[in-house]
């Protein structure tokens, strides 16, 4: 039987507030347990919640970004249960009314081609703390520095096809939130978590099959592969008679496989109400008007923007607007030298391996965009080809050279353009091989072809590569015949 | 005049012509209440060491020209708001050894005015009471009378104030719970508009529903107090904005064409027919000073209490949660496992009646349920709110009985919940619909107490002191003292 995978996500973005959704409490990542904690984040008996307008603010600006409705009045509710890094027992979020409705964003696939993936909702949370199981003797220590961190908690709706799919969204997700500023979308330091609702159904069925959740994949890879194994097992299990049940899985990324966490029976009633201690949120339109004003251009604009105005392909328009630090870099470099294709192919190339294989972000690169985009000046106007531009950038990576002229200059890598030396080189090295020019002034000239070729490279090797290939190749034609 | 059965204002003036230092009056009152609380157990803690040093403090502050009304006033605090460094109980067990890490708005409040706080008193645990029978440190006892209940949940401010062991005292109320014991006991208390008074620091009991007022023995001193206690704070999302009335001086406003409205629904079935007929007597003192009265109706009261007991245990539930156990108060003996260390710790630390309310609120919370209870009480509390609103197109201010029935035995409602509840019948509906309400006393009944109750429109607290004030102008009735206090 041919089975469709269908795939809804849930993106939890911590957003990149100065202070905790309901305290003012700091939300630094990473300091000693329990001192980013106030008298509220640790449910101190009295202590009540005051909203953080920043928070709405970047929900606001999300909401506006992926074209949804706004709610004009959202409202906090407690989901209560019990938790030992709850502190409240229970956890302020929203359900009835979230403050961002429906809307939509749209993604590209690996064809080249767009979908749009619906998304059902997004609302304001607060997150919790942490357990912390090691070191405690049978116990454990719970640190409430993360209790209260400002969450947006995106619903998509269940459009996403497959796992490939999926990790198209949550880049695409992880860009926009990134563009927004609202969230710094480190996965390893949990800002972007993902559960990913997973079900199959046969081609053609019009109900949807019975799904399971995976709870905090927290990485595009895992995504990719905490789904494949979903469905797979899924597949396998109703193939063999069997039947999903209703359940939250935890996928293991070290034996890559899922487990059942819990089932839907064994669920907690949260007995959502909503929060007494908040008002309801009231959004102004001005209020809208003054976000919207504040918006970035987004990934898609930009993308479009890279085709029309540069005439570059989708391919490379997506790669390089996939973040707005690559596409900012980018444009630096562009505008300094003029070739929006050789600064795309700089950029996506050397630049972006030399990144890799050091494991720096663009922000983090040794090479600046106005470096970059000057050496490549140097490309266009002939002082150096386009082998030596490798070395020139190697230079500017180690150091070597505050800008590409200063290393050309340093390492005289410059460009020999004057026919008279080029000349003189070439007679030179003709006179050095005499045998192989007699060889050739007696060839056919199919032979003569390949043997061109050998005197291009010594000439290239005695020029230590500052000839000019272009005039080396018309001269030295003129040359050999003689 | 003995320092002693001062009334707050009385003791402002005392102090201000020297007759006695804050310090005299600190230490005679400790001393008092050494004396004579035994008999009431209103006090939770006696806070000597802080009472001598704020007193201390006052008495500076007078002798450098400072002149403040509640320089040097002697309060105690109901044991739900945050004292720092000092036990906090909430008259629970599961609170038993918190001392709060930070002060109420309202302790801040009103020690930054210059009272001195000599103690934190009795009260039902979580403030879930009529009778002040449900705290972990036992009942209170009504001075009046040392048989009978003071009424709740603030039944420790109420007996202290009523002993005179203070002048005034803090007291808090969701469904009466400071107009209740004040009618008990013979004293005035007022509950504020909802959103008038900082809920900060104030342990929650159901947070739409709970708000801070005075109890003391008279309209003045309460206004003395709210002036103090009351106004915007950042920390309570749900305290509103609003500029703050002059209390003392809308005192003394004359009651002409004050047009008040009775409710027929308070004076029908379950009343006791003697406290109707102390509430219709206070109707014509009222008449004599100007006032027209005319028949009313708030025909959704008898749905009052059905919604109270769903909405407010339902916040109960959720609000009682952080009581895990887990970061503060009581945990239980060597917890085996997590859900071990939840379950004994708040089955132990709590009391019956907290812990029947958390059950009926989780059950009214519970999926399949919430329409059917949560969303209809919220509708019923809307048709209430409604109620007053159109009253209040016709008339300035509400009056009637603030209880059903005197002071009654200690354990005599123990059995019968829902006995107790109906007690709440005349006070919860201000709660519901969020309006101030105040309680004077308006007599006796075979030596017991009898409250009138006044309710006034959103924020007009000075309404009620006003009219409050200016009937203590020409009744005694408040000037009476229980026996042997």
């Amino acid at each position: 039987m041919q089975w469709e995978t269908v795939i809804g996500l849930e993106i939890h973005a911590q957003l990149s507030t100065r202070s905790k959704i309901f305290s003012a409490s700091a939300t630094t990542f990473g300091a000693e347990p329990n001192t980013q904690a106030s008298l509220i984040d640790l449910g101190m008996p009295g202590t009540l919640p005051v909203l953080n307008a920043e928070a709405v603010r970047m929900a606001c600006k999300f909401g506006l970004a992926i074209d949804a409705e706004i709610a004009e009045r959202n409202v906090f509710a407690r989901k209560n249960y019990f938790y030992p890094d709850l502190p409240k027992g229970y956890q302020t979020s929203q359900m009835e009314l979230p403050i961002v409705g429906k809307g939509f964003l749209d993604i590209s696939l690996e064809d080249g081609t767009q979908k749009r993936i619906g998304i059902t909702r997004a609302h304001l949370e607060e997150d919790a703390g942490k357990s912390l199981h090691e070191d405690f003797h049978g116990m454990s220590g719970i640190d409430l520095n993360r209790a209260g961190t400002p969450l947006l908690e995106i619903v998509s709706e269940p459009d996403i096809r497959s796992a490939k799919e999926a990790v198209a969204y949550v880049k695409a997700m992880h860009a926009l939130v990134r563009y927004l500023d609202i969230c710094d979308g480190n996965m390893a330091e949990g800002s972007l978590r993902c559960d990913c609702n997973v079900s199959v159904r046969p081609v053609g069925q019009a109900e949807f099959g019975t799904r399971a959740e995976i709870k905090n994949v927290n990485s595009f890879r895992f995504i990719e592969k905490a789904i494949n194994h979903e469905v797979q097992r899924q597949i396998e299990l109703i193939e063999d008679g069997g039947k999903v049940v209703q359940e939250t899985r935890l996928y293991d990324p070290n034996k890559d496989q899922t487990r059942s966490m819990r089932s839907k029976e064994e669920a907690n009633d949260y007995r959502y109400f909503p929060c007494p201690d908040l008002l309801p949120v009231v959004i102004e339109q001005s209020f809208l008007d003054e976000v919207r004003a504040t918006l970035p251009e987004l990934p898609v604009e930009k993308r479009a923007r890279f085709e029309a105005e540069f005439g570059l392909s989708a391919y490379d328009a997506d790669v390089l607007a996939a973040s707005r630090e690559l596409a900012d870099y980018f444009e630096v470099v562009n505008t300094v030298c003029g070739d929006a294709k050789l600064a795309a192919n700089w950029v996506m190339g050397e630049l972006s391996s030399l990144l890799n294989a050091s494991n720096l972000s663009i922000e983090q690169s040794p090479v600046t965009a106005a470096q970059l985009g000057g050496m490549i000046v140097r490309i266009k106007d002939n002082t150096i080809s386009g082998k030596l531009a490798k070395m020139v950038f190697e230079a500017l990576a180690a150091g070597e050279g505050a800008t590409a002229d200063e290393v050309i200059e340093k390492k005289g890598l410059k460009q020999v353009t004057d026919s008279g030396a080029i000349e003189s080189m070439l007679d030179e090295m003709l006179a050095a091989n005499a045998e192989q020019v007699e060889q050739y002034r007696a060839s056919d000239e199919a032979k003569r072809g390949k043997m061109f070729g050998f005197f291009v490279g010594q000439a290239m090797k005695a020029s230590k590569g500052k000839a000019n290939p272009a005039q080396v190749n018309e001269l030295l034609r003129k040359k050999l015949e003689g | 005049m003995d320092m002693q059965q001062m009334t707050l204002a009385e003791i402002g003036h005392a102090l201000a012509s020297k007759q006695f230092s804050a310090v005299e009056l600190t230490q005679n009152l400790l001393k008092r209440i050494k004396t004579l609380d035994p008999q009431l157990n209103s006090f939770i803690s006696l806070t000597d060491d802080l009472a001598l040093e704020q007193a201390r403090a006052a008495d500076v502050r007078r002798a450098s020209g400072e002149t403040g009304a509640l320089l040097g006033a002697p309060i105690g605090h109901k044991d739900l708001f945050c004292t720092k460094g000092i036990l906090t109980s909430c008259g629970s067990k599961i609170l038993d050894g918190f001392k709060a890490p930070y002060d109420a708005t309202v302790v801040e409040k009103l020690a930054a005015a210059g009272t001195v706080t000599l103690g934190k008193l009795n009260m039902d645990e979580f403030a879930m009471g009529s009778a002040n029978e449900s705290s972990h440190y036992g009942p209170v006892k009504n001075p009046w009378d040392l048989t009978r209940v003071p009424g709740g949940s603030s039944g420790g401010s109420a007996a202290a104030v009523a002993a005179r062991l203070l002048p005034a005292a803090t007291g808090t109320d969701t469904g009466g719970s400071i107009r209740q014991p004040a009618a008990l006991t013979n004293l005035t208390g007022i509950k504020p508009t909802y959103g008038r008074v900082s809920r900060w620091g104030m342990v929650a009991y159901a947070s739409s529903l709970d708000q801070a007022g005075p109890l003391a023995r008279t309209a003045e001193d309460c206004a003395l107090l709210l002036q103090a206690m009351a106004g915007f704070d950042s920390k309570d999302s749900t305290c509103i904005d609003q500029p703050l009335d002059d209390y003392l001086a809308a005192l003394d406003k004359p009651l002409n064409g004050l047009r008040i409205g009775l409710p027929r629904e308070y004076f029908g079935a379950g009343l006791d027919a003697r406290i109707g007929e102390k509430v219709l007597a206070a109707v014509e003192e009222l008449k004599k000073l100007g006032a027209t009265v005319r028949d009313i109706s708030l025909p959704n009261m008898q749905h009052a209490i059905p919604a109270y007991y769903v909405i407010a245990p339902a916040e109960a539930s959720s609000n009682l949660s952080r009581f895990d156990g887990v970061r503060f108060g009581y945990r239980c003996e060597n917890p085996v496992n997590l859900e071990d260390l939840y379950k004994r710790s708040r089955g132990e630390g709590f009391g019956a009646e907290v812990k029947r309310r958390i059950m009926v609120g989780t059950y009214a919370l519970s999926a399949g349920y919430y329409d059917a209870y949560y969303i209809k009480a919220q509708q019923i509390r809307r048709l209430i709110k409604n109620d007053f609103v159109s009253a209040f197109k016709d008339v300035d201010l509400i009056l009637g009985p603030t209880t059903p029935n005197p002071a009654w035995k200690l354990g005599e409602k123990n059995n019968d919940p829902v006995a107790q509840y109906l007690e709440d019948i005349y006070t919860i509906t201000a709660n519901l619909a969020g309006i101030p309400g105040l309680s004077m006393p308006a007599g006796f009944v075979e030596g017991l107490p009898v409250g009138v109750q006044l309710l006034a429109p959103y924020f007009q607290e000075s309404r009620l002191l006003n009219v409050a004030h200016q009937y203590q102008q020409v009744t005694d009735w408040h000037q009476h003292a229980p026996a042997g206090f």
